[in-house]
């Protein structure tokens, strides 16, 4: 079979997912034709070489309806050849968008593909798009459903990550972040946005706080105490009758931040590449997904990595790299744990917890960070992960060529 | 038509009056339900009638809802499931018919109208209550294993919101005509005995002919499952059954499924939805075992069913109380409430005046809740007498001693109350455990001496067992039914036993709990586990309730009475050692399997010390079989109740199981539950407990035997006791 390789990778930077954040009046729109602009122009691209652009959203109601991919391509001014189409495995669906690209070019249905995603959250809220799985009691009965910070602060009762836990891995992701930033590790990849003059009206991740300690985020309220004491602490008991109550450890300062953003990956063969005099970066070495236990929800990294290291004969000591989206710090110290990977292995430079987690696009984006964190650090092979809604993990190995 | 009279007045105006003959309740038969289409399509076609008044030509009520017994034999005649739908589609034909006749029609409740009583008047178009404090709005159905399926789930929620509706739905809580008013559920509360005519008057003034969801522009009140209000209703509603339910009832569920599906939809197919959810829960076996026993069984043993005939009816009018702790005190209560009057003695006039205070407490929250005038508290205050006196009993129909559980004491106050007692009165004895054929021994009069065991608190639970000792005789059994009966409360008669009935039963729930941690079974798993059966409480923290000194002082006297034959059960040692050496009583000193200076309260540390943990984590699968394991080995104590002749009716042992001691309510009681299971299936699995946990699974002979004949206890020993 026809092997895949990623030539770029580009994204935007995360703004502030509010009213105040300095994305909130750049449309959604807008910020998906930003990258497919930057993907064409940065690297001289026939647009009609690609065959499909595969788009995660999370909410793809109002801006972001309507198959928002194919929008994009016409507005970004691409060929009107290229395809497009929205996909969403919620939090993963930005990688799920580059393994569906992947699989595209490696079974020869495209030359070149585009994985990426969009989640404007200032703009599209979560949970916009309704959804039957927590509504339909024929549904939530059946799988102990409860909103995914209470199966956060399960994991966290389950396996014993005590608040001062959480609140120090969040210290070090906004510490990773910072300094990230202020070496420049990110310039490779990040595309500031324009506004409607083309003026920069964002060029950094705005929701850093480099200075930010145990003490401040210690002063945080639980954010899922008071809906899990109303009930779905019981429901989650009731899946998991060995923990004797839910500690209710994640707060805003633990968990990953709602931004604006948008994320592209640009994918293709190696003789599509060379035609068009592009340098491949890295080989997807695999990929894949699975379903886990849907009430505790967010353990699948662990599953799927087992999985896919299985499949492509690794083991954990095998990848220089991990990167884990930050939806929850328990998520990342529990698959740590897990798998027994040292913090100096894992979201080397900080995650969503710091520079927060556009649904749609974190999965792209992450890939993409990775990638030029192998690249800085002259390493060799990396796996992207991320929790996903509904008990579910998506995962991707790559090796830099 | 016989169950409905039609009066055409001159303006018009049909009064539809509905009453069953024969009967002094109306509910919904069969045979109702097909003439309700009858005179729909009277007034649907007869232009001389402009519009309806639809009453109750009953004293007792408008309608008590559905004939339950009628019901489930009538729609689940078979396997045919659109005959089922049918048969349930009856109902909900008809009330749709009725609400689009074209005609206003207006109900005028002047009764209560409970269940399918309430359906039909939502399906009117305007609904007028009497206000009397006897009448009750609501739809109980969910507490008999049911949910509204006669448009009640859609109809309800439409008129006042998916919110509301759930929570009266769910708890099957009952409003008062001006709460109702209040809820958005009737339009208007007139003084009792004008109800019709404050309907005639709804009509005459021009009353619209259609519901509000029949109109185009209708909105449902808070909204529905994907309004950005709305969808909370659904989000916490949901988690909140399976907090409340454990996923134990399908009825709940399946009420949440009806709301949830019928309220996106126009009300034809609405209530299509909903009679194909109330079909499928009809079918369940838990349905068909809490209809059986909490509705059916449980009225029969309420209107005297286990009462010997031929002994004439009896009325107590002063009842005699020994000992005025919390029990005693409790009787006193549901004494005075029942219009007895009481006589309340203890060793001090202070113990004695403490009783009464505890009376006073109880009628004094009834008074301010409004459910007693100042004068019937005043009467009720004074029909309870605190005294040390033996004298004042003279007169009384029958004393129930409620002194400590000591043998001495006990026939001590037996004798000197015997004294004073006049031939024909009663003497029980509220013992929880002391077999009542040794009590009778302090007795001159045997025959009259009966166990009547009261449970705590005795104002809530609602179940007395009375036990026969040995000489005991039928016109003591009849009696205590009498009383009984007119407290209000539900009896069951068993033979005495160690234990008798309740206490042995329950008891074995404790003690699985205790064999669980002395297998290393995590404390937190064991009491999630419980909980998750259905039981009140997980059984560690139920252990804790009753006390653990006093699970060690029954274990000291259970030793000494049985002597070489004793075997001390599973996990006593941990209890010794808690009680005689750390001190850990129980709920009572704070201290336990739990520490309750914090709430909520957490496992207590030192627990492990004496426990150690060796399952920490089950699979789902394994918690079913733990699951399982706790309402077998109670099962299993009720069969062998049963073939050592403590018990005999199976209305009795499964009404019993769930009012005493909380026996899992879905299952409909535990002898349901055997059958339910299957014979030859229960068999097996019990043989695998003995096999894998010890002799207490082993299933008794007669199960056995049943098993090998394909038997069932409902089939076998169908109910013989005649009524009264």
């Amino acid at each position: 079979m026809t092997e895949a390789y990623i030539f770029d990778a580009v994204r935007t930077p995360r703004g502030k997912g509010k009213k105040d954040g300095s994305l909130h009046e750049i449309t959604a729109l807008s910020l998906a034709t930003q990258v497919l602009e930057a993907l064409r122009d940065r690297n001289g691209l026939d647009t009609s070489k690609v065959d499909d652009v595969i788009l995660g959203c999370v909410s793809p109601v109002g801006e972001q309806g309507a198959d928002i991919a194919r929008t994009a391509v016409m507005n970004a001014g691409w060929a009107e050849t290229t395809a497009g189409v929205q996909v969403n495995r919620f939090c993963a669906s930005g990688l799920e968008a580059v393994n569906i690209a992947a699989a595209k070019v490696k079974s020869g249905e495209a030359e070149f593909a585009v994985g990426g995603g969009i989640e404007a959250m200032s703009r599209v809220p979560m949970g916009s798009d309704g959804g039957a799985w927590p509504v339909d009691p024929t549904s939530a009965f059946k799988t102990y459903f409860v909103p995914q910070g209470v199966s956060a602060d399960m994991i966290a009762s389950k396996w014993g990550f005590s608040r001062a836990d959480v609140d120090a891995y969040a210290v070090e992701s906004h510490k990773r972040a910072a300094q990230s930033w202020a070496e420049g590790r990110f310039s490779k990849s990040v595309v500031p946005v324009k506004d409607q003059l083309g003026l920069t009206i964002l060029d950094h991740d705005e929701t850093i706080r480099p200075n930010t300690d145990m003490q401040t985020l210690g002063g945080l309220n639980p954010s899922f105490a008071m809906m899990g004491e109303m009930a779905f602490d019981a429901v989650i008991n009731q899946r998991y009758p060995e923990v004797a109550r839910v500690n209710h450890v994640h707060t805003p300062g633990n968990s990953s931040g709602i931004v604006d953003g948008s994320a592209g990956v640009l994918i293709g063969t190696l003789a599509a590449g060379r035609a068009l005099g592009l340098e491949p970066r890295a080989r997807i070495k695999g990929a894949a997904s699975i379903g886990s236990e849907p009430s505790i929800m967010l353990t699948g990294p662990e599953f799927v990595t087992n999985k896919l290291l299985g499949k492509l004969g690794m083991e954990p000591t095998d990848i220089d790299l991990f990167e884990l989206n930050e939806a929850f710090a328990a998520v990342v110290l529990r698959y740590m744990q897990a798998l027994n990977i040292p913090h100096d292995k894992i979201n080397v430079c900080g995650g969503a917890i710091a520079m927060g987690h556009p649904l749609g696009a974190t999965g792209a984006m992450i890939l993409g960070t990775v990638l030029d964190e192998l690249e800085r650090s002259d390493k060799t092979t990396a796996l992207a992960t991320l929790c996903i809604g509904g008990g579910m993990g998506t995962a991707t190995v790559i090796e830099r060529v | 038509m016989e169950n409905f009279k039609i009066d055409v007045d001159s303006d018009g105006i049909a009064l539809i009056t509905f009453d069953v003959p024969g009967r002094s309740m109306n509910t919904l038969t069969g045979k109702v339900m097909q003439e309700i289409p009858e005179w729909v399509e009277q007034v649907k076609t007869d232009d001389a009638i402009k519009g309806a008044v639809l009453t109750s030509g009953k004293s007792s009520g408008f309608c008590a809802g559905a004939d339950l017994g009628d019901m489930a034999a009538g729609m689940l005649g078979g396997s045919d499931l659109q005959a089922a739908f049918d048969a349930g589609w009856r109902l909900n034909g008809a009330l749709r018919a009725l609400e689009t006749c074209g005609k206003p029609v207006a109900a005028a409740i002047n009764g209560l109208a409970l269940g399918g009583g309430l359906e039909l008047t939502l399906a009117c178009h305007y609904r007028v209550v009497g206000d009397s404090p006897k009448i009750q709005l609501g739809l109980p159905e969910i507490k008999v294993g049911l949910f509204p399926g006669g448009g009640g789930t859609q109809r309800l929620t439409r008129l006042i919101g998916v919110q509301a509706a759930m929570m009266a739905m769910t708890e099957g809580k009952s409003f008062r005509p001006n709460d109702a008013r209040g809820a958005g559920i009737v339009h208007e509360v007139v003084p009792a005995g004008t109800e019709v005519e404050a309907a005639k008057a709804w009509v005459k003034g021009g009353g619209k002919a259609a519901q509000p969801w029949d109109d185009k522009g209708f909105k449902l009140p808070g909204g529905g499952p994907y309004h950005p209000a709305g969808i909370q209703n659904f989000l916490v509603g949901n988690a909140m059954l399976r907090k409340q339910t454990y996923g134990n009832y399908p009825a709940a569920m399946n009420l949440m499924k009806a709301v949830y599906e019928g309220v996106q939809l126009p009300m034809d197919a609405a209530l299509r939805v909903e009679t194909r959810y109330f079909i499928k829960t009809l079918m369940t076996p838990q349905a068909q075992g809490m209809i059986r026993s909490l509705f059916l069984s449980k009225q029969e043993l309420d209107k005297g069913a286990l009462r010997p005939a031929d002994v004439p009816k009896s009325d107590p009018k002063k009842v005699t109380v020994l000992g005025a702790g919390m029990m005693g005190a409790g009787i006193a209560y549901v004494n005075a409430m029942a219009g007895i009057e009481t006589i309340l003695i203890d060793r001090d006039q202070e113990s004695a005046d403490k009783g009464k205070a505890h009376v006073e407490e109880l009628l004094k929250k009834r008074l301010s809740r409004g459910q007693l005038t100042q004068d019937k508290y005043d009467a009720l205050l004074a029909s309870v007498t605190a005294t040390t006196d033996y004298d004042l009993i003279k007169g009384s129909d029958l004393v129930i001693e409620a002194v400590f559980e000591n043998r001495e004491i006990k026939a001590d106050v037996t004798k000197r109350a015997e004294a004073q007692l006049e031939p024909g009165a009663i003497f029980g004895s509220n013992t929880s455990t002391l077999p009542i054929t040794g009590l009778a021994e302090a007795s001159v009069r045997p025959e009259d001496f009966i166990g009547i065991h009261f449970f705590s608190p005795v104002d809530k639970m609602m179940l007395v067992e009375i036990i026969l000792g040995e000489k005991t005789g039928k016109a003591a059994i009849a009696k205590s039914l009498d009383y009984v009966m007119k407290i209000k409360k539900t009896p069951i008669v068993v033979n005495d036993g160690r234990g008798f009935y309740t206490s042995r039963c329950f008891g074995t729930y404790v003690a699985e709990g205790m064999a669980m941690l002395e297998e290393g079974i995590s404390p937190v798993l064991i009491d999630n586990i419980g909980r998750s059966t259905g039981m009140p409480r997980g059984p560690l923290e139920m252990h804790d309730d009753v006390a653990l000194d006093l699970s060690v002082k029954i274990a000291k006297q259970t030793a000494e009475d049985l002597g070489a034959a004793y075997q001390p059960l599973p996990g006593s040692e941990i209890v010794r050692k808690m009680v005689e050496d750390l001190g850990r009583y129980g709920r009572k000193n704070g201290k336990g399997f739990y520490d309750y200076d914090q709430k909520p309260k957490v496992i207590w540390s030192g627990l492990a010390d004496l426990a150690p943990v060796k399952v920490d984590e089950l699979s789902m699968a394994d918690v079913e079989d733990q699951r399982r394991r706790l309402l077998f080995r109670q099962a299993v104590e009720v069969a062998r109740c049963w073939e050592e002749g403590v018990i005999d009716d199976p209305r009795e042992a499964d009404v019993g199981a769930i009012l005493a001691w909380g026996f899992a309510p879905w299952t409909g009681g535990p002898i349901t539950y055997i059958d339910q299971y299957g014979l030859k299936a229960f068999v097996e699995q019990a043989d695998a407990y003995a096999a894998k946990y010890g002799d207490r699974f082993s299933p008794p002979q007669l199960l056995r035997d049943m098993a090998a004949k394909g038997e069932t206890f409902y089939g076998k020993f169908a109910p013989q006791k005649a009524a009264a």
